[in-house]
This record gives structure tokens, C-alpha cells and sequence, in this order.
């Protein structure tokens, strides 16, 4: 007997699934957010050159990750649904754009705040940083692009073409310090060789890369309910089952 | 253990606007997310209950 997984790919089925997946996605990212910065703020000394303010790298560097993955999954989302025709692929593409934003402003505000202390200036035209904002600018075109067709298979496609095309933004952002002389510096973690911060900075810094996966997968998928309710908001089982429930009344 | 007490830690040696404006931007950011995918769940919903009333009274 085969699993049919073309199950999967209707917002009816995933639609319970997330719900139930959403609280303990929420729970890992508070537990991990709460060991993360117990290590990094008490545990994690502190740097002999840049004093506490390294002490921002434990936001900005899970953000700034995590903006970039959240992207490559968004435009592979997007591929999917272009391939496959699949309508739930685009609404997973739409669900994670807002979030990838948030990460990006987020890693570009930290690294301000952090630049300052650190390089003597909040901002800086070299190619990490404006590869970064340009990433920041690809999810709110993706987003305003979507916005603004009102047929919504035409946004998905329109939308989903961008997203696809901006993807080569993305290892321009991570080797960027490597292609060009950059005043960002270098990967301070990479797989070849050991890290260059003491281990404990490390540790705290992977719990809450660990704290943002997970933050990211609940909020996607809390946004994933929300647009195939929007979506799907004719359908019998959204009329059924789930306008009942919200209106408190016994299923 | 960094810190000698409350103060030395909410001062993070000389560096709280950096420190605190990251952190708590972040936070705000964060909260800001949450609050408006409840606004917008909220919303949906009461639409798409309305729709369901509306339709119940044609029959």
C-alpha cells in the first residue's frame, strides 16, 4: 500500500497538521531563545576587543541566516508550484516572504547597531551590506508584486518568477566577503576549518540560530493557515468545519 | 558569571544603546508579527462567517 503524498499538497489536510505543529514549534523557539541568551548574556565572556557590544551577534547573526535559508525555501517553494502546479506550494511561498523580511531588517538593524561600536559608522556601502538590503527589497517586491495582481494564479506566477530570479542574490550575500574586499568581516563559522570565537559564543550563537528555525517554522505556518482560509474561503470543509469552531459553537 | 550586579549588567559596558536597541527592536519586531497574524486571522474569520450567514439567510 502506497502513502499518497499528493495528500499533502491540499490546504485542506495540512491545514489541521500545522495547527497542531504551531505550539510546539512556539515552545522550542521560547525554551531555545531562553538558553541561548542565559549562554550568551552570563555564561559567554566577554570579547577583549569589542567589549559587550559583540554581545549583538547572538540576533544578529541566526537573522541574518536565517534570512537568507528562508528565501532559498521561498523561491523552491515557488519552482514547485511553477513544475507541479500545486496551489499550496505558492501559499508556503507566501506564508515564509513576511517572516524572511522580518529576519532581514532585523540582521540589517543589528548589524547597524552593531557596525557603529565596531567600524565607527552605522552603515556602509560595501558589498555584504548592500547585497543584504537588496534581499530586503526582494521580499517586499515579491510581496508588492503579489499585492498588487488581483487574479491570484497570475500573482502566484508573476510573484513566483521574481522570487526565482532573486534567488542568485543569494550567494552573492554569503560569499560576498570573499568575492570582494568587504569592512564586513569574514565567516567566523564555516565547515572547513574551527570556528574563530571562543566556545562558548559559538554555543549560544547555534542555540539561537536553533531559536529562530523554529520561531520561523511557527510563524510560517500560522500564516500558512491564515492564507489557505483566505484562499479556500468558499469551500464547504472552511464553511463547515472551521467557521463553527471559530464561532464557538459544538462541531 | 560577567556581571558584579543589576546595574553592570543593564550598562553592558558602555555599550546599552547598541546592546539593548538590537535586542529590543527585535522583540518589538517579533511581537508586532504575532499581533497583526492574529488581527488578520481574526478578520478572515469573521468574514468568512458573515459570507456563511449571509448565505444561510438566501436559502
Amino acid at each position: 500500500m502506497a502513502l499518497n503524498i499528493w495528500r499533502f499538497a491540499s490546504p485542506q489536510v495540512i491545514y489541521p497538521i500545522a495547527g497542531r505543529m504551531i505550539p510546539g514549534f512556539m515552545l522550542a523557539a521560547a525554551v531555545l531563545a531562553l538558553a541561548g541568551l542565559y549562554i550568551g548574556f552570563f555564561v559567554a565572556p566577554t570579547d577583549f576587543q569589542q567589549g559587550e557590544s559583540y554581545r549583538i551577534i547572538f540576533i544578529h547573526v541566526p537573522a541574518a541566516w536565517m534570512s537568507m535559508l528562508i528565501y532559498v525555501v521561498m523561491a523552491f517553494w515557488c519552482a514547485i508550484g511553477m513544475i507541479m502546479r500545486t496551489r499550496l506550494s505558492f501559499m508556503m511561498a507566501l506564508a515564509l516572504a513576511p517572516t524572511g523580511a522580518l529576519m532581514t531588517f532585523i540582521a540589517l538593524w543589528t548589524g547597524a547597531l552593531w557596525g557603529k561600536p565596531a567600524w565607527g559608522t552605522w552603515w556602509v556601502w560595501d558589498a555584504r551590506l548592500t547585497s543584504e538590503l537588496i534581499l530586503l527589497f526582494l521580499y517586499i517586491g515579491f510581496l508588492s508584486l503579489h499585492a498588487a495582481i488581483d487574479d491570484v494564479r497570475r500573482a502566484d506566477r508573476a510573484a513566483g518568477l521574481l522570487a526565482l530570479v532573486g534567488v542568485i542574490n543569494v550567494p552573492i550575500i554569503y560569499f560576498s566577503v570573499q568575492w570582494w574586499n568587504t569592512l564586513h568581516q569574514g565567516a567566523s563559522v564555516s565547515l572547513t576549518r574551527a570556528p574563530s570565537m571562543a566556545s562558548t559564543m559559538l554555543a549560544g550563537m547555534l542555540i539561537m540560530v536553533l531559536s529562530a528555525w523554529m520561531y520561523s517554522i511557527a510563524a510560517s505556518l500560522m500564516r500558512l493557515r491564515i492564507i489557505i482560509l483566505e484562499r479556500e474561503a468558499d469551500a464547504d470543509w472552511v464553511q463547515e468545519q472551521i467557521v463553527p469552531i471559530a464561532q464557538g459553537a459544538k462541531p | 558569571m560577567n556581571w558584579g550586579s543589576a546595574a553592570e549588567f543593564f550598562a553592558m559596558g558602555g555599550y546599552a544603546d547598541y546592546v539593548w536597541g538590537a535586542y529590543g527592536i527585535t522583540v518589538l519586531v517579533i511581537v508586532a508579527e504575532l499581533l497583526s497574524l492574529a488581527r488578520r486571522k481574526r478578520t478572515c474569520l469573521r468574514r468568512i462567517s458573515r459570507r456563511v450567514t449571509l448565505q444561510e439567510s438566501e436559502r
